[in-house]
């Protein structure tokens, strides 16, 4: 397989840079990582994952869609964008990495929505797999390995090397791009390394949380169930959840005026927010419990219906430890089961 | 005292004083509890959970519960009592229908600080003189007590029971807390160092909305960035100016009523230090108008809410602090 | 600070419908010249202004915001100023804690009698803020003139 040694990483992200844009994980102040453009002294954060996911490189929380200006009785339409430029992000983990499956699914389906195929066509994604998943881990739940993530390429990690293989095309001509840089290794080391974090990724605490209770048939038993009073009772109707989590994808679309024309925006709405797909003749989801089973029940039955059986979630974990009350999908998968 | 607490609660709960129970529930982990109403005996024993990680601020779920049938019966740390006090100063809870039992504040620890420090797959912890061994699934770690508790005990100031109907452990005193002490610094430095440190911050915040929705000062039934009639209803920040005048809005909406409970800065999904625009306030109104305390009482005039003739001119801006 | 000899600034100036816009009103017909980058906005009171309005000001392109009001005192209804008083000098104090410059903003109480007062203001504080140069840290940046 071929590799680079660890202590090579940052003359790496320079080749890379050199020819497209690179985006990493980087470490905040606070502690948190976030993704950066990378630069000259950029260090790749050792976190298990980032507060924002990384969806926003395809479906970005705010985004100008088209600009209208107005001259007497005619509407001019200007079309904003502007050539999209190539970019690559490094050290996406395996749940984000499926996320873009999922939200493929949504935004790749016609009509397809040019703008997010445009910037996935220009994105090389770049996993890398983990070593240190946490407890509030439960992606294998939802079929994906951690230590095998997909992506355009992968990365793995054995401590001192990362080693790299292609999944697609336009991974193997990424890994081309830079294989003046790599050479061929030795990969037992990396094997034990994978053994290791496949025994913990056995022994998370969620391991063994079940999706047999949910998918496009469970409808009516799930949507009548009397446990949503109990589990929204605490919610606060805020979008963290919303916002932290990869596979999200609902937006609304709003015009600003400027003063000097108008700009229409596209940004991320939450289905826990009370103006939430707000119409004419007013609100269809009136409280909260509603507002919340929307949410849970667009990812465990109304997605896997319309997508083969494909669950809206990833077990990323984020909503886990963002939440301010800590309810989550995992206590509302818990407590809907059905045994 | 949690014990103490469930004995409590089943005991008034049994003869009638109360129907239902607010507190804290477990949770999946150690640390991911959930505020909840609990209505029988058996649901207190089961999930009633009192310990390090129950650090969220029941009052404001007080303005929904209070307004049902019966009474319920509410466990308030010191700094919560101040906040269902400035509720009851704003007539948004029905007092009769609560019935309060005070209980001791923190040091309450914050599993994110405990994370920050890289420790992850964390499956418990156990405090010992002050040392944290914290149990992983990578083997045992440790880091220092007080490293890990949440930012809004570390400038405690009160440890005093401004309401209550009985207590369960001593009460406390206000505290002489140096909870100022990050407002003066940022006072010291020069505008565009401020302009630098609170854009680095206010381009954090995904507009999530947590800081305004778990807010006890907060009780509008319906905000004004909710409002599309309002023109300032964006659901997110397009322009680092919206960034800006949310924060601002929300910060003045409630000057001279936060009590400085220090939930938007715990629940902040980015870590941004929201409670220093609440403090500037609170530190500008005890400098200016005289020392008040929103919550302290319910019935003296909010520092906004009243006037003095001889009040300073707004040009006293210039004359503070570091241009 | 760079000085820009090209640069107009955009001035608001929320004005009380009681003194200040009868003092704007004075100086004109008094033939006093204050400055056209200025553009007035009548308030029943100057406690009308809602801290949001200073902001969405700043928002659609204002350089400075000045707030006129009755004398303390005067009010016309009797002690709406002494709130504006309180609210502003906390409104202008959190500006300057964010980093905005403090010579964009200002308060200051015209009577319907001080025609003289309001243009020597308004060419004072439209001065001030020739010399800050545009609004940088408060705008917009949709809102900017191309």
């Amino acid at each position: 397989m071929l590799k680079i040694a660890k202590n090579r990483l940052n003359e790496l992200f320079a080749a890379i840079a050199e020819k497209q844009t690179l985006y990493i994980p980087v470490d905040r102040e606070d502690g948190a990582a976030e993704y950066r453009k990378w630069e000259n002294g950029c260090e790749m954060s050792g976190a298990l994952n980032t507060v924002r996911s990384a969806k926003d490189f395809f479906f970005p929380q705010t985004e100008n869609l088209v600009d209208f200006k107005m001259e007497g009785k005619n509407i001019e339409v200007i079309d904003i964008r502007k050539e999209s430029e190539d970019f690559v992000i490094f050290g996406v983990k395996a749940c984000d990495a499926r996320s873009f499956t999922i939200l493929d699914k949504v935004f790749l389906v016609d009509p397809v929505d040019s703008y997010y195929k445009t910037r996935r066509d220009h994105g090389t994604v770049v996993t890398m797999a983990c070593t240190r998943p946490s407890e509030t881990c439960f992606c294998g739940v939802f079929g994906i390995d951690a230590t095998a993530p997909e992506g355009d390429a992968a990365c793995f990690s054995d401590g001192e090397n990362i080693f790299f293989k292609a999944n697609t095309e336009k991974g193997q001509a990424f890994i081309d791009s830079i294989s003046s840089m790599l050479e061929e290794g030795d990969t037992a080391k990396l094997d034990e390394v994978q053994a290791k974090t496949k025994s913990i990724l056995e022994k998370l605490p969620l391991a063994n949380l079940s999706t047999d209770s949910f998918g496009g048939a469970r409808l009516k038993e799930h949507f009548n169930s009397d446990k949503w009073g109990e589990l929204s009772e605490a919610c606060l109707g805020c979008g963290t959840c919303t916002f932290v989590c990869p596979t999200c994808q609902c937006y609304d679309i709003k015009d600003f005026n400027t003063g000097h024309g108008i700009k229409r925006f596209r940004c991320w709405d939450s289905c826990m927010y009370s103006d939430f797909t707000k119409m004419a003749h007013g609100n269809p989801r009136l409280t909260q419990l509603e507002r919340f089973r929307q949410r849970f029940m667009h990812k465990l039955v109304y997605f896997p219906a319309n997508n083969e059986g494909e669950f809206g979630c990833v077990g990323c974990g984020r909503c886990l430890s963002k939440c301010p009350i800590s309810m989550n999908i995992v206590k509302v998968m818990k407590a809907l089961e059905v045994k | 005292m949690q014990e103490a607490m469930i004995k409590r609660a089943k005991e008034l709960l049994a003869d009638g004083t109360v129907n239902r129970v607010i507190g804290w529930k477990k949770g999946e982990f150690f640390y991911d509890i959930t505020p909840a109403v609990f209505e029988t005996a058996e649901e207190i024993d089961a999930d009633f959970v009192f310990d390090d990680f129950t650090s969220a601020n029941v009052s404001k779920y007080l303005v929904k519960e209070s307004k049902k049938e019966g009474k319920i019966l509410a466990f308030l740390k010191p700094c919560d009592t101040y906040s269902f006090n400035q509720l009851i100063k704003e007539h948004r809870v029905v007092r009769e229908n609560v019935y309060i039992i005070g209980v001791p504040g923190g040091p309450k620890l914050d599993i994110e600080k405990i994370k920050a420090k890289g420790i992850t797959g964390v499956l418990g912890v156990k405090n010992e003189n002050f040392t944290l061994k914290i149990d992983t699934l990578y083997g045992e770690e440790t880091m220092p007590f007080y490293e890990a508790i949440c930012g809004k005990c570390a400038d405690c100031k009160s440890k005093k029971h401004v309401i209550y109907d009985e207590l369960i452990g001593e009460d406390g005193d206000v505290l002489d807390s140096n909870r100022f002490d990050m407002v003066e610094k940022l006072e010291n430095m020069t505008a565009q160092e401020r302009f630098e440190f609170w854009r680095e911050q206010l381009s954090k915040c995904i507009r999530c909305n947590a800081c305004r929705n778990v807010c006890p000062a907060c009780t509008c039934e319906k905000c004004v960035f909710d409002n599309p009639n309002s023109g300032v209803e964006n659901k997110a920040a397009s322009d680092s100016f919206e960034e800006n005048m949310f924060h601002i809005i929300r910060a003045f909406h409630v000057a001279g009523r936060c009590t400085d409970c220090g939930e938007c800065s715990r629940v902040c999904p980015q870590n941004i230090p929201l409670h220093l625009l609440n403090r500037k306030f609170i530190k500008d109104i005890n400098a200016l108008y005289g020392e008040y305390q929103a919550g302290a009482d319910t019935t003296s005039r909010a520092p906004l809410n009243t006037y003095d003739t001889e009040d300073c001119e707004p040009s006293i801006v210039h004359e503070r602090g570091v241009e | 600070m760079q000085v820009n000899n090209n640069f107009e600034p955009v001035i608001v100036a929320f004005c009380c419908n009681w003194c200040s816009y009868a003092g704007a009103d004075l100086s004109g017909t008094n033939r006093l010249n204050y400055p056209t980058n200025v553009k007035i906005i009548r308030v029943p009171c100057s406690c009308r202004v809602n801290p949001m309005f200073i902001l969405r000001a700043f928002q659609k392109g204002a350089d400075g915001v000045i707030i006129c009001g009755c004398h303390p005192g005067d009010c016309h209804y009797t002690s709406g100023n002494y709130f504006t008083r309180r609210r502003i000098t906390l409104l202008y104090s959190m500006l300057d804690f964010l980093g905005i410059e403090r010579n964009r903003t200002r308060l200051e109480w015209v009577s319907a009698a001080e025609g003289a007062k309001f243009a020597a203001t308004m060419q004072q504080f439209t001065e001030d803020v020739r010399k800050l140069g545009p609004n940088r840290r408060l705008e917009d940046l949709r809102c900017r003139k191309q």
